[in-house]
């Protein structure tokens, strides 16, 4: 991926198996966010190929990838804040019958959508809870810490009924506890079926929790596989200054 | 029987008295009809007098919250920067007006097709005029929208005033915009004159207004100020249809942060073009019904200072807030655009006024505030906006919580009551 005269990506190439915890890794500047918005759309790239379940989604709008299943949260939570909680939730599920106009409007399609709203309500609420904030359901999202809207952002794209997650450092910032419950919520959504794609900086959570990892550095893949072989890679370690991980 | 008709209309009278909104509606009309009463038997006027200025006020008031209204659907709800208004407005009316008009009509003879019709045709001139000028603007920041509206606002008003436009061939028909002596077409207020005449027993309110003193023009001009309010419902009801629904969900959110909501799945270009087509459709209507209603329009009647008037409007009554947009509407066309033009009307002093504002301190200071009290508004209207911007930029509604779905959200929760 070439920036003017930049090459912020070059060469990289990697595999997300389905129903695993990937993690992608590397210092700063290594290209992880370039590649993260490549994939999901922000940027095009200037070469190379982006497969998802077997179908191309180079160069794809963001609106067209998330809709395939592929979603994406943001490293600084982004959050409606004038929207409740709630309505950011009832935000995010794909194909709402009430998003058409004439739906919304003529009164005997609105029954239907009244319906629909219903329904995801109480999933809502079922969400909520199992990310513990229902209790800050109908608060403003801009009033919400840090910690409760990295929660608020998770629990949003999953109501998006995705296939592949990409979180972008959801654990930036975060304190250990919440850290624990944020990483026991991934595992457990991993077991039903979900498949996520961690991009992290702290390398100890990550080697802990992904059964796969992805190290790159200045643009490219430097080692790819299982934690425990990463933990030897020469490269990757006298990339990151040269201290054993 | 009776029993269950009077029944079912005090229920409705209920529900509508105790709709906190309608309210809150009702108390801002009845104060600005309290100030206006008191002006105006002060200046001397009778009952037929005194009717005919709460009719005028009336009128503004609904002509304002009917723009205001869309408006608030463009940048209250969808954050997007419309200082076209005007334009859109122009559209609406001349579009509405050619079609109309009759062929033989001078200046600007038209198609002669059906009132209903030829509002249809303007309502889609204005929506097709409106996606085109979006489109271009999707992709970009906010101000550009804001740019290209007010460049298309300006481009509609120099070529109504075109004298190249003024009468134009077109397949054996001459069409035109009459240029700068405007346009003459069926008057929109006739159609209270239509009604009367269609309801049985309607010609009786002439009679009856007669023995209050109230001309039979006045009377007619209530009917038609009856259906601009009735419009002006509606307005408010298909916005709140919008406004409670997914689709009203998606507009808050390309206002708050449009990249979400892209990364959510949603088509942010085709939400914008639909909110953008419907505004300014209410726009061109809202024209034609309001400004447009004597049956004669000209360039003058859309000066980009009505857009300016209609954000002031907005801003006051809070946008994001349809209640508050009516409310909006009411405040500023009543009280900072009507009474001070009727006090100038009714009450200036005569020559012993000051001429400018330095002898006034020194001398008649009254005498020149109201002397000059029509062009002081102005100043006292930028002023206000300085003010609502500093302390209060949500306006009177504006922070209020109208959650965007087409039920009660705090409803429904498993193991709790059902709400709705």
């Amino acid at each position: 991926m070439e920036f003017g005269g930049i090459t912020a990506v070059d060469g990289t190439s990697f595999v997300v198996e389905e129903g695993t915890l990937t993690g992608l890794i590397g210092p700063n500047g290594a290209g992880k966010s370039t590649t993260f918005n490549c994939i999901t759309g922000v940027y095009t790239p200037t070469a190379g190929h982006v497969y998802f379940r077997g179908e191309e989604i180079t160069g794809l709008a963001p609106h067209q990838i998330a809709r395939r299943g592929l979603v994406r949260t943001f490293q600084i939570a982004r959050e409606l804040e004038e929207m409740t909680v709630f309505e950011n939730m009832m935000l995010a599920p794909q194909g709402q019958r009430g998003e058409s106009l004439l739906a919304a409007v003529v009164p005997g399609l609105r029954d239907a959508v009244i319906t629909e709203e219903r329904a995801q309500r109480a999933e809502v609420w079922e969400t909520l809870e199992f990310f513990e904030i229902d209790h800050l359901a109908h608060e403003y999202a801009g009033n919400l810490s840090g910690g409760q809207r990295k929660l608020l952002e998770l629990a949003r794209a999953l109501m998006t009924d995705p296939d592949l997650l990409l979180l972008d450092e959801p654990l930036a910032g975060v304190n250990p506890t919440l850290e624990k419950k944020l990483l026991a919520r991934i595992h457990a959504l991993r077991e039903e079926g979900y498949t996520f794609l961690l991009v992290e900086h702290d390398m100890e959570v990550i080697m802990e929790n992904c059964a796969h990892v992805i190290v790159m550095h200045q643009g490219q893949v430097l080692a790819e596989g299982a934690p425990a072989a990463i933990k030897q890679d020469d490269a990757v370690i006298d990339a990151y200054l040269g201290e054993p991980i | 029987m009776t029993q269950t008709v009077t029944g079912a209309v005090t229920a409705a009278i209920r529900e509508l008295v105790d709709d906190s909104d309608l309210r809150m509606i009702g108390l801002t009309i009845g104060g600005v009809y309290l100030i206006a009463t008191v002006l105006a038997v002060a200046a001397g006027y009778d009952v037929g007098g005194i009717v005919n200025t709460l009719r005028a006020i009336t009128v503004f008031a609904a002509g304002y919250g009917m723009l205001v209204l869309a408006l608030n659907l463009h940048w209250g709800y969808t954050g997007l920067f419309n200082i076209g208004v005007a334009g859109f407005m122009a559209i609406g009316t001349y579009v509405t007006a050619i079609l109309s008009a009759p062929p033989e009509l001078s200046p600007g003879a038209g198609l002669g097709l059906p009132i209903p019709i030829a509002v249809l045709g303007g309502m889609l001139a204005a929506a097709i005029a409106g996606v085109l000028t979006a489109l271009p603007a999707l992709k970009m920041r906010a101000d550009y929208l804001a740019i290209v509206t007010v460049a298309l606002s300006e481009i509609i008003r120099l070529s109504i005033k075109s004298q190249t436009l003024a009468s134009v061939e077109v397949g054996g028909l001459t069409l035109g915009t009459g240029g700068g002596r405007g346009i003459s077409y069926p008057a929109p207020s006739d159609a209270a004159t239509w009604l009367i005449e269609l309801i049985p027993g309607g010609t009786l309110l002439y009679p009856a207004g007669a023995t209050f003193g109230i001309a039979r023009p006045v009377v007619s001009g209530l009917v038609y100020m009856l259906i601009l309010v009735a419009f002006t419902a509606a307005f408010y009801w298909l916005l709140v249809q919008i406004g409670q629904s997914p689709f009203g969900r998606v507009l808050k959110a390309i206002r708050e942060d449009e990249l979400v909501a892209s990364a959510l799945g949603k088509d942010t270009r085709i939400f914008k073009l639909k909110v953008f087509a419907v505004g300014c459709a209410l726009m061109g209507l809202g024209g034609y019904l309001w400004l447009g209603r004597s049956g004669f329009v000209n360039d003058l009647s859309f000066r980009p200072d009505i857009t300016f008037f209609v954000f002031v409007a907005l801003i006051i009554g809070g946008a994001g807030s349809n209640t508050g947009s009516v409310l909006g509407g009411i405040i500023f066309s009543g009280v900072l655009f009507y009474l001070p033009q009727f006090i100038s009307q009714n009450f200036v002093r005569g020559a012993r006024a000051p001429d400018t504002f330095v002898e006034a301190l020194s001398g008649d200071l009254t005498g020149y505030l109201v002397a000059n009290i029509s062009a002081l508004r102005f100043v006292a209207i930028g002023v206000l906006l300085v003010w609502l911007m500093q302390r209060r930029p949500e306006g009177i509604l504006g922070h209020r919580m109208e959650a965007a779905a087409a039920i009660d959200l705090r409803g429904g929760r498993p193991g709790g009551h059902e709400d709705d």
